[in-house]
């Protein structure tokens, strides 16, 4: 945060100058409700103006890396639900690519396939949760959030009859998947998909030309192009600015070079962009749902001569990542030719996208600090880990 | 119109509001504990021992062999290996566990110990009201709260469990046409069968459950 020292000031900062007006030094989090977690922001205020604004993590530390240096590869994927705990599925499979990568395995088509549909199922209940956070955050106190909970049950549903556990499924393995779809499982997910567009044109109608969430979003935490790049940015809210940068268009990791869709890009990078693009971007996902659907292959799910136990790949080093519902979220593995990695390192979206937090909110009110941070959409277990 | 999209918007709540009334995808919730959803069949919540049998203690599949304390990613489970062998089910003497603890304040349900398991003895159990009083020695579990029954894996999880037991018959006919080889060729010996069906058996290579397939 030191890179912003002099921010762009239209009023007095410091007590002396400012005459009779005094600044306010206020704490936000880590116990506020719009802080999505513990997280805690040090906010500088002139009135209700933001002057400065440092944010303090590290309430969520746990230690992931390091005790991931001490367990089994395998012994680390539990662990990795629990980093971004809404979408435990992605973060599962960036691990899974990492270490695929790092061993040279190879994943049946099929388990491929369900990689792609659990991803998008994911990225949907995200972005829908997202949404609802962020006008939960504006004061809409629970309508948006509970429309888009309504559909995130019947994901989770269909996450559970598959993994066995709603939110940390553990379901990835290096080379597959764990366990095969159940019977009847595509018909049930084909049947959801179909209703969602349904749910998506209730659920723009609902907010989208909503005078009051326009008047707050519209030109607030304006993210210039620059910005965006320069701070590493990534996820929807680097295309809400207009960058064209998607990892499955880029990287085409798994199979998405299989699918037509496309991105979706914003013009301003303001608030209301970043939560338009979310919108865009789940109608995309119902499209490569239903491709994927369609297109699902008979199959083994996994490389049976993949080892559950002892498994130890050479040494070597692999970066594994994928375009998580966040941003760009790499695992970085060193092995030492070990059963443990000698060096694990996770590349958090949450943690990078929150480096711009302060450039956004310097000059807007105290009230939009929490909007702009609702809609970087954050999880504060990535963000610590 | 300035307050148009307001308006749509409330729209859509009324549209959901009255459409509760008469859909139920408009109206998901439930009054739980009156009122209960269909339990998932894939649902696991903690680990429990199986045991084949009537008798919890002479059933026991487990060998304690450790690969699951060894493999537990929070160290969860507490062994401590018999120093006297006991018949199991087929009659092969067999190390049992003495002391088999799970702390399930720190079981994170991975399932990660069943999926290691190459006896089939430990499977996720799906009860979720376990709220206690006591914060320590009654989220320890002992064997005897975690032993629970073969035909209590097979109402909760009856497609796995169905592929369990055709695995471990599988693997326990070749176990008995090794033995009866054997017996022909030393007609002395007679192979111990087990009358009630499945068994565990002491098989080096480990039997490939459904849910590693």
């Amino acid at each position: 945060m030191s890179t912003v020292t002099e921010p762009v000031r239209t009023r007095p900062t410091s007590v002396a100058d400012a005459g009779e007006s005094q600044l306010l030094e206020l704490s936000m989090g880590p116990q506020h409700p719009s802080t999505h977690g513990v997280f805690r922001m040090d906010v500088v205020l002139d009135g209700e103006r933001v002057m400065k604004l440092k944010p303090v993590f590290g309430y969520l530390h746990r230690n992931h890396e390091k005790i991931a240096e001490h367990e089994t590869y395998l012994g680390s994927m539990p662990y990795t639900d629990r980093l971004d705990y809404i979408c435990s599925l992605t973060n599962n499979w960036a691990y899974a690519l990492a270490v695929e990568k790092l061993a040279g395995i190879q994943v049946p088509e099929r388990a491929e396939y369900i990689r792609v549909i659990t991803a998008e199922l994911t990225r949907f209940l995200n972005h829908g949760a997202l949404i609802g956070f962020l006008t939960q955050d504006m004061g809409a106190s629970g309508t948006p959030l509970m429309y888009a909970f309504r559909e995130r049950e019947t994901i989770l549903d269909l996450f559970e009859s598959l993994t066995g556990a709603r939110m940390m499924c553990n379901y990835m393995r290096f080379g597959g998947c764990r366990v095969d779809l159940p019977a009847g499982w595509l018909d049930q997910a084909r049947k959801f998909v179909a209703t969602l567009p349904r749910f998506l044109d209730e659920f723009e109608r609902l907010l989208a030309t909503n005078e009051i969430l326009m008047a707050r979003t519209q030109g607030v935490g304006i993210m210039s192009k620059e910005l965006a790049i320069n701070a590493g940015v990534t996820g929807p809210i680097l295309r809400a600015s207009g960058v064209n940068y998607d990892l499955r268009k880029v990287d085409k990791y798994g199979i998405y070079d299989r699918f037509a869709f496309k991105i979706p890009l914003g013009e301003h990078g303001d608030t209301y962009d970043r939560y338009m693009i979310r919108l865009l971007e789940m109608r995309e996902s119902v499209k490569i749902l239903n491709q994927a659907l369609k297109d699902i292959p008979e199959g083994p799910i996994i490389d049976p001569k993949t080892k559950i136990r002892g498994f130890k790949p050479k040494p070597g080093e692999a970066y594994g990542r994928i375009e998580s519902p966040k941003g760009e979220l790499g695992f970085y593995l060193v092995s030492d030719g070990t059963a443990n990695p000698y060096r694990y390192r996770v590349r958090s979206c949450c943690m990078v996208n929150l480096t711009v937090l302060e450039q956004l909110c310097i000059g807007h009110n105290v009230a939009d600090v929490v909007v702009i941070l609702g809609s970087i959409d954050i999880v504060m277990g990535e963000v610590d880990r | 119109m300035f307050g148009e999209g307001i308006l749509k918007g409330l729209a859509e709540t009324a549209r959901n509001f009255l459409g509760s009334y008469v859909s139920k995808n408009r109206l998901t919730t439930v009054q739980y504990p009156e009122e209960r959803l269909p339990q998932i069949e894939a649902y696991r919540n903690f680990p429990f021992l199986v045991y084949d049998g009537d008798d919890w203690q002479q059933g026991l599949r487990c060998v304690s062999c450790f690969i699951c304390e060894k493999e537990c990613p929070p160290k969860c489970i507490i062994i401590e290996k018999s120093t006297d062998k006991k018949p199991d089910a087929v009659g092969k003497p067999q190390f049992y566990p003495k002391v088999f603890n799970i702390d399930v304040s720190v079981c994170m349900s991975c399932q990660i110990c069943v999926e290691v398991c190459p006896f089939d003895a430990i499977k996720m159990d799906t009860d979720y009201e376990l709220s206690t009083t006591n914060r320590f020695s009654a989220l320890l579990w002992d064997k005897h709260r975690l032993a629970k029954s073969n035909e209590h894996y097979h109402k909760i999880h009856p497609t796995e469990a169905a592929a369990v037991d055709a695995a471990l018959a599988t693997e326990r006919a070749k176990v008995a046409a090794k033995a009866k080889a054997a017996a022909e060729a030393k007609p002395a010996a007679a192979p111990a069968t087990n009358p009630n069906g499945a068994s565990t058996t002491a098989a080096d290579k480990p039997v490939p459950t459904a849910s590693e397939k």
